[in-house]
């Protein structure tokens, strides 16, 4: 290994650096921003790092958005795990148990993902509110629930088409039939698949924003609309907006710093590549 | 064999929630909003559970298209294909820009690579509220040359009421001819190289005529609308722009960063012994090889582009005619105005805009399953 300084080099760290920092920008100035006073926040001086250190809007803006986290969190759990569930099930029967036109059936679960989701919004707000589902939480996680199965279904798919058909063959010949087959064999090597998915379902149902606003009352809003009441009109002070946009982000954000190698393989998952 | 059979129905029943759900849901609620469109479910009494819609045909569409009032829907619609566009450049182009700087392994390549990354977890919330901030007119970027010693901008990213590259809508016809014109033409050069023969009969000289056509008989084609109305880009939309490609030129970059990963070293190795330079082995090696992930991206982008709500309605709130986009003026026009029949009509219409990209890709995706 060399470690002479060539043009290319001075290139692609110096572009590399500039590309960072230009990354890092937004984070930067929200951390910034709900540090300082309310009396300290001036559009010049936006950048500047405050001279006295405001830790309190961070609580006020939990205190606000209290409510909120506590839907999101209920919401997400209960989202997740439904969609996961069902996700590897179908995973596994589209995987290892194809029947005729299973194909087809899978193509067209795909197209659930892809739709912009205002197509179907009219008709879910009627069918919530004639289910006595509208307003409240169950409404919401109902919707996440069915409409995470195209995205939850694909990335079991794609896991278990990993695990050798001879496995399950050999499964078969010991006498297992649907079920102990994947309670004895596939489901004992999900767990890779389950925290990929759950991880991938967790980011999205905790950031959706459109059927929050469009199916929950407001004791009942998760915490993208809460941050978007905070923030709204014209005479914020800036602090509490940003405190609360960063408290908002960091369950998300922990999930994808510390577990991010299985956040970019949901990523990838969703591309429906093979 | 009858233990084999039942466990087959057992996979099917194991999956038959599943098919219900998502007909119901995804189907079922497509043909119901197709219905809609087609209604005059609105006004007073709206709200009922049991609504008063009588069958209108097309009327609604008609309305969104031709009609006076739609104007504000029309304008929309041009700046979400202006926005899908730069949009995919941005992003495409960004993204891949920077799998191309790290494919090169520089140190410090894990903590890059999470930094560029980041934003694509966070909510559209939480990052339109941050960038609402960031363009504010008198702060923020528009501050950031008086550190090195300039002038202040005076941009007004979110509320400019600028627009460029303006077309009246009467012409809407002969302007689609001539981007088709312009597409095969490109297409036609594209492959001018590769299977010249086919590229120019195919693509070049239809491509050429077309375009010549429709400048030269232009006038004869019908008017797309009773008056004059011009649309263009509007500038305000930059800022818009500007945070979803800081947010989505992560996921291109990981996608192709995966991709480039994916590519053996033997391959790199043969390119560089056939004398490719580093440009060279991107241009006519890995770029080309990447294909597939390339109009993936471009199918997830496009489709996110075309359904943004969250991230104008939280930079610019959902009011603001500047940046307008169908996707929030079907959510103003449904729950605010409650004019059900023509919030569908404008719903089906980006569904429509989706499915011409979506329906292609997913057809190609299910032949080449078949194949294996």
């Amino acid at each position: 290994m060399t470690n002479k300084i060539t043009l290319g080099s001075v290139f692609l760290y110096g572009t590399l650096t500039i590309m960072a920092l230009l990354f890092l920008m937004p984070a930067y100035m929200a951390v910034v921003t709900a540090l300082k006073f309310p009396a300290d926040i001036s559009l010049p001086t936006a950048w500047e790092f405050p001279a006295k250190i405001n830790w309190s809007s961070f609580s006020t803006a939990i205190d606000l958005l209290k409510p909120n986290f506590i839907n999101s969190i209920i919401l997400t759990v209960c989202a997740t795990i439904g969609s996961t569930v069902l996700g590897s099930l179908n995973g596994y029967v589209f995987s290892k148990w194809k029947f005729k036109g299973s194909e087809v059936i899978f193509t067209l679960f795909l197209f659930g993902m892809f739709i912009p989701y205002q197509v179907i919004l009219i008709p879910l707000f009627q069918t919530l509110r004639a289910m006595n589902l509208y307003g409240g939480l169950a409404g919401l996680i109902l919707a996440h629930i069915v409409y995470g199965l195209p995205i939850t279904s694909l990335i079991f798919r794609n896991f278990y088409s990993q695990i050798p058909t001879a496995l399950i063959e050999s499964g078969r010949l010991d006498g297992a039939g649907f079920f102990s087959i994947y309670t004895r064999i596939v489901f004992p090597l999900s767990i890779p698949g389950f925290v990929v998915t759950s991880l991938w379902q967790f980011t999205q149902i905790w950031n959706e924003f459109l059927w929050g606003i469009c199916l929950t009352r407001h004791a009942d809003n998760p915490v993208t609309v809460g941050l978007a009441q905070l923030a709204g009109g014209q005479a914020v002070s800036w602090n509490l907006p940003m405190a609360g946009s960063i408290m908002a982000a960091v369950p998300v954000l922990c999930i994808y710093i510390f577990l991010g190698r299985y956040f970019i393989r949901g990523l990838l998952a969703g591309s429906v590549k093979e | 064999m009858r233990e084999a059979s039942r466990d087959r129905l057992k996979a099917f029943l194991t999956l038959l929630p599943s098919i219900i759900l998502i007909g119901v849901f995804v189907y079922g609620f497509i043909g119901e909003t197709i219905w809609t469109s087609m209604t005059d479910w609105g006004g007073s009494g709206s709200l009922s559970l049991t609504p008063e819609k009588n069958f209108v045909g097309l009327a609604n569409y008609d309305e969104l298209f031709t009609g006076f009032l739609g104007g504000g829907f029309r304008q929309d619609l041009v700046n979400a294909v202006y926005y899908s566009v730069l949009l995919l450049l941005g992003a495409v182009g960004l993204g891949l820009f920077i799998a191309i700087l790290l494919d090169r392994k520089p140190k410090g390549e894990d903590v890059l690579r999470t930094i560029f990354l980041f934003p694509m977890s966070l909510s559209f919330i939480v990052s339109g509220t941050i960038w609402r901030w960031l363009l504010a007119p008198q702060g923020g970027l528009n501050v950031l040359p008086t550190y090195v010693g300039m002038e202040p901008l005076s941009y007004q990213w979110l509320s400019s009421t600028a627009a460029i590259l303006e077309f009246n809508w009467q012409n809407l016809f002969q302007i689609l001819i001539y981007v088709a014109s312009f597409v095969m033409i490109l297409t036609g050069l594209w492959m001018l190289k590769s299977n010249s023969r086919r590229a120019v009969e195919l693509w070049l000289i239809p491509g050429i005529v077309l375009g010549a056509g429709a400048w030269l008989f232009g006038g004869l084609l019908p008017e797309a609308l009773f008056m004059e109305e011009m649309h263009g880009f509007n500038m305000a939309t930059l800022g818009i722009i500007m945070a979803t490609v800081w947010q989505y030129s992560g996921y291109t970059m990981a996608l192709y960063l995966a991709g480039f990963n994916g590519i053996s070293q033997d391959l790199r190795d043969a390119a560089m012994l056939d004398g490719a330079s580093e440009v060279g082995y991107y241009r006519h090696v890995a770029i080309p090889m990447l294909k597939p992930i390339t109009i993936s991206a471009v199918i997830i982008l496009s489709h996110i582009s075309l359904k943004m709500f969250d991230l104008i309605f939280a930079m610019t709130g959902p009011d603001n005619a500047e940046t307008g986009h169908p996707a929030l003026t079907m959510y103003l026009t449904t729950f605010r105005a409650n004019d059900f029949a023509q919030g569908a009509a404008i719903a089906i219409v980006l569904f429509l805009i989706a499915a011409l990209f979506i329906v292609p890709y997913l057809v190609s995706q299910y032949r080449q399953r078949g194949r294996h």
